[in-house]
This record gives C-alpha cells, sequence and structure tokens, in this order.
C-alpha cells in the first residue's frame, strides 16, 4: 500500500483502483492498534482463567468463608459495568491512589490498568463458567474419588476440574470471545486500540461507512475464527458420556 | 454442609477448616486495612469527600438522579427497539426460503461479532454525518443505535432457541389440524417461546444498562457513570466516592434484574400451563451463545 502509486503496477487497474480506494489509512497504525487488541485479550485471558478457577473452586470448596467470598465477589463484579471498573482503574486507582503497576510512562500504566481491570471483569465470568461445568461431571466420579480417600483438593484437581475444563471449552469460548469485543472499553482510558483508533480515524477522515467496515471486518476476523476453532476444539475435547 | 465434592467433615477436618478460615480472614483484613490505609493517606476517607451523598439532597438531585434518568431511558429504548427487531431476524433464521434465512443469518452473525463501543462510536459518526440531530441529542442516538444493532442480534438468537426449544409435537399438532406456517408461528409458536424467553430477556437487560456507561466514558452521553465523573470534579476529587456510589446503584439495578430473571425462571418451571420449555438467563450461566460477558 505505500509503494509509490502507479509505479508498480502500471497497466493493472485493479490495483491502482485498491491504491486509491484505501489511502485514507494511510498515516495510522490499523495493524498496530489490533495487535493491542490482541495483547489485551491474550493477557486478560490467561490472568482471568487464572483468578477464575481459583474463585470456582473456592465457590465450591468446603469453607463457608471463602464460599461467601467467591459467591460476593461474582455477583458483585458482574453487575458492575466494564466501563466503571475499567475507568475506576484509572481515575480511582492511578490517579488518586497512585498505583502504578511498576511501570513508569503513562502509555505502559494504562495498559496495565485495562489489562486489570479487564481481569477483574471477565474471571467472574470464568467462575461461573467453570461452576456449570464442575456441575456437569456425574456424582459418581467425585464419590469414587472420595471412596478412594483423596482429598478435597485432590478430588477438585486430579478428578473434577479435568473433566470439567473438557466440557467448558464452549462456554469458555463465549467469554473468549465477548473478552476480545470487551477489549474495546479500554479505549476509555486512553489505550491505543482498535476503538480509539476508529473515534480518531472517523473525527479526522471522511469515508465514514468504509473505515467503519475495515474496523468492523478486523473484529470480525478476531472472533468468528476463535468460535469455529475452539467450537471444534471443545467437540473433540468433550468427554463422551 | 457436605457436598458431593467432599465428605461430612470430622474433627480433624473442621479443626483443620477453621484454621483456613482464619488465615482467609487475615489475607483479607491485611487487603482490607491496606486498600484503607492508602484510601486514607489521600485523604479519600474525609468526611468532606462522601458528605455530598449523606448529607443534603443536593448530590442526589443534581447528578445522580438526572444520570439514572438517561441511563434508564437508553437502556429503556434500546430493548423496546431490539425486541420486535430480534423477533423479525430470529423468525427470519427460522425460514423454509433460504434466500430469507441465509442474509438474516449473515446480519445477526456479523453484528453479534462486533464490539458494541464500535457500533456506538459508528452510530455518532452517522448521526453527524447525515441527519440535522443536534449535538445535544446526538450521544443518545448514537447509544441507542450501537446497542440496538447489538442486542436485537442476540435478541434475535434468544428468539430462534426459544422457538426450537418448543417440543415437535407443537408444530406437528399445528400442522396436523391445518394451521398454516404463519399461523403455527403466530399462534402456536410465538406465545409459547415468548414465555419461554422472558427470562433470558431480563437478564439481556442487564447488558444493556451495563453497556450504557460505554456512551457516558466515550460518547459525552450524560449517564450515571458520566455523572460520577462530574461530582467527583465537582466536589473536590472524591473519585472513589462517588464512584462507590454509582458502582452500588448499578450493582443494586442488575442484581435486582438477575434475581428478577431467576425467579421467573424458576416460576416458568414449576408452572402447569405451558410446555415447560424455559431458556436459561443467558448472561447469569455464560453458557449461552450471547455476548455472556459483554
Amino acid at each position: 500500500m505505500r509503494r509509490p502509486r502507479g509505479a508498480a503496477h502500471r497497466g493493472n487497474p485493479h490495483a491502482e483502483a485498491r491504491e486509491i480506494v484505501f489511502d485514507f489509512l494511510e498515516g495510522y497504525d490499523l495493524l498496530g492498534a489490533f495487535w493491542v487488541t490482541v495483547q489485551l485479550t491474550l493477557l486478560s485471558a490467561v490472568g482471568s482463567l487464572i483468578w477464575g478457577t481459583l474463585l470456582a473452586a473456592m465457590r465450591v470448596g468446603p469453607v463457608p468463608l471463602m464460599r461467601g467470598f467467591g459467591t460476593a465477589y461474582v455477583n458483585i463484579v458482574r453487575n458492575i459495568p466494564l466501563t466503571v471498573i475499567i475507568l475506576f482503574t484509572s481515575l480511582g486507582l492511578n490517579q488518586t491512589l497512585g498505583i502504578s503497576l511498576g511501570a513508569h510512562n503513562f502509555d505502559t500504566i494504562n495498559f496495565r490498568l485495562a489489562v486489570l481491570g479487564l481481569i477483574a471483569y471477565t474471571s467472574a465470568f470464568v467462575c461461573e463458567a467453570i461452576r456449570a461445568g464442575i456441575n456437569t461431571v456425574p456424582v459418581g466420579q467425585a464419590e469414587a474419588a472420595r471412596a478412594i480417600g483423596l482429598s478435597f483438593t485432590q478430588v477438585l484437581t486430579l478428578i473434577v476440574l479435568p473433566q470439567a475444563f473438557r466440557s467448558v471449552v464452549g462456554p469458555l469460548t463465549n467469554v473468549l470471545i465477548a473478552l476480545t469485543k470487551n477489549t474495546t472499553v479500554a479505549a476509555a482510558i486512553g489505550v491505543a486500540e482498535a476503538a480509539l483508533l476508529m473515534k480518531k480515524m472517523l473525527e479526522n477522515e471522511a469515508q465514514l461507512l468504509l473505515i467503519s467496515a475495515v474496523f468492523a471486518f478486523g473484529f470480525v476476523c478476531l472472533t468468528l475464527p476463535t468460535g469455529l476453532i475452539l467450537g471444534w476444539v471443545g467437540k473433540k475435547v468433550a468427554v463422551k458420556r | 454442609m457436605s457436598s458431593v465434592l467432599y465428605d461430612a467433615q470430622g474433627p480433624r477436618a473442621k479443626r483443620r477448616n477453621i484454621l483456613y478460615t482464619i488465615v482467609f480472614l487475615l489475607v483479607l483484613a491485611a487487603v482490607g486495612w491496606w486498600v484503607l490505609k492508602s484510601l486514607d493517606d489521600k485523604g479519600q476517607l474525609d468526611w468532606e469527600k462522601w458528605k455530598p451523598f449523606f448529607a443534603g439532597t443536593e448530590a442526589w438531585t443534581t447528578y445522580i438522579l438526572p444520570g439514572l434518568k438517561n441511563t434508564l431511558i437508553a437502556a429503556a429504548l434500546a430493548m423496546i427497539i431490539a425486541l420486535p427487531l430480534g423477533a423479525v431476524f430470529g423468525i427470519a433464521r427460522l425460514s423454509d426460503h433460504a434466500w430469507i434465512r441465509v442474509p438474516a443469518a449473515v446480519v445477526v452473525e456479523f453484528f453479534r461479532a462486533i464490539p458494541v463501543l464500535i457500533l456506538m462510536i459508528f452510530g455518532v459518526a452517522l448521526f453527524f454525518k447525515y441527519t440535522s440531530v443536534s449535538s445535544d441529542d446526538r450521544p443518545l442516538y448514537a447509544v441507542v443505535t450501537g446497542l440496538v444493532l447489538y442486542n436485537a442480534s442476540v435478541l434475535a438468537e434468544i428468539v430462534r432457541a426459544g422457538i426450537l426449544a418448543l417440543p415437535k409435537g407443537q408444530t406437528e399438532a399445528a400442522h396436523a389440524i391445518g394451521l398454516r406456517k404463519t399461523q403455527t408461528m403466530t399462534s402456536i409458536l410465538l406465545p409459547q417461546a415468548v414465555t419461554a424467553m422472558l427470562p433470558a430477556i431480563v437478564s439481556q437487560l442487564v447488558v444493556i444498562v451495563k453497556d450504557t456507561a460505554l456512551g457516558g466514558a466515550v460518547l459525552t452521553f450524560s449517564e450515571l457513570l458520566a455523572s460520577a465523573n462530574t461530582m467527583s470534579s465537582y466536589y473536590g476529587a472524591n473519585t472513589i466516592a462517588s464512584f462507590t456510589v454509582v458502582a452500588l446503584i448499578f450493582v443494586l439495578i442488575n442484581f435486582s434484574l438477575t434475581t428478577f430473571a431467576g425467579w421467573l425462571e424458576r416460576r416458568l418451571r414449576r408452572g402447569k400451563k405451558s410446555t415447560g420449555v424455559v431458556l436459561p438467563p443467558a448472561a447469569m450461566a455464560g453458557t449461552e451463545s450471547t455476548g455472556a460477558a459483554a
């Protein structure tokens, strides 16, 4: 796209037309913005998978206080808009309390804060998905595990969770897709991801439909394959019963 | 207390659980103490910062209630417009004619794959460029447009699932007594599907209410979250207090909606009048292929 116009494609009208149509992309780091989106998604996915699993373990465990904490966390966080959480990480945690998560420049701080907010929010949904998965494991599995003398931690980590994870690939995929779309909320605190770039481009350029289509296409490219591939994986790994 | 995952507790397990409880309590207390201390260090616990919400009604009547009103208006408008649109697309996806079914499917899948914020940003530019909507109304229009486009496609899936969940005998019986396809849909399937969908629709309302906050943060729509921002600058940087109050209001609204959806689901499952088919509230379980965490 950045080759000198006309020189390389002389005699190829399609290539030339393409260059004129996509001229508005010149000067914008489209791929870079989507790369930030992907980074936000992946980091938050890993973090919320870990924290969500811990929350799920607390919610099904034998200690009443932990159960209460897990339930309260999920019910509160799930009902707060993600936007409020993300904005709070910036205005509350960073600007009021001075927490910078070990970063020094503005962009890195906001990126890390956004990941923190996304993890806090998404793990509530991961927790619920995994808890639903635990319920799909037949009672006999846990009973057999207890009968041979395994402790709660052993029952959970050796017998129940491995089977539960295999049955929640589908629901977790939906959470992951929702997370991918939710990363756009990071635009609220100025993380340079796709939605922020789109806003900037729409303010400066004229091609409303074309720009919107490009960004819509970008997100379709991120979410549809995720759904298809992980949907297939989910069918593959599901425990046949 | 016991569950299938662990045995009824003997004396040793009880002692161990008490130990765990104490350790967990200490951790919670340490975190809580650290939070309170850092809040105190920055003067966020001063009565001055919290006073507007407890003493006098100015903060409520000037900021919170108007913001809440806008949030609810946007959510209600979005739901009212998205519901019929979703129903049309949901039914279109079940059509026997490929030329209706396939385009409807493409539209629904497309808008479900795109973030609401992208649709809202598109809405702002759209209304700015092609309509004469005043700049005061533009954020509301954009927010509702974004919410409608996204939620209509989610509701289309809910409607489709609701109709598909009905027993096949309903359609067969309708055909047997000579009803046409349209009659079967409007007088047999839809009425039952609407009942089955109610919990899922109510919990979709939670998603809509939460997404209105995007308009406040990115599009200068003066809803509840935006009012928190204005308040914290007006009352001398009481960010923590403002956000706490606003978050609590959101939790209160959404928690009652979620509880209502759950109650509705249980009630419908118990009911003997219908076929007893109920779609679970999607946003709760996160298992439905809707925008669970959106």
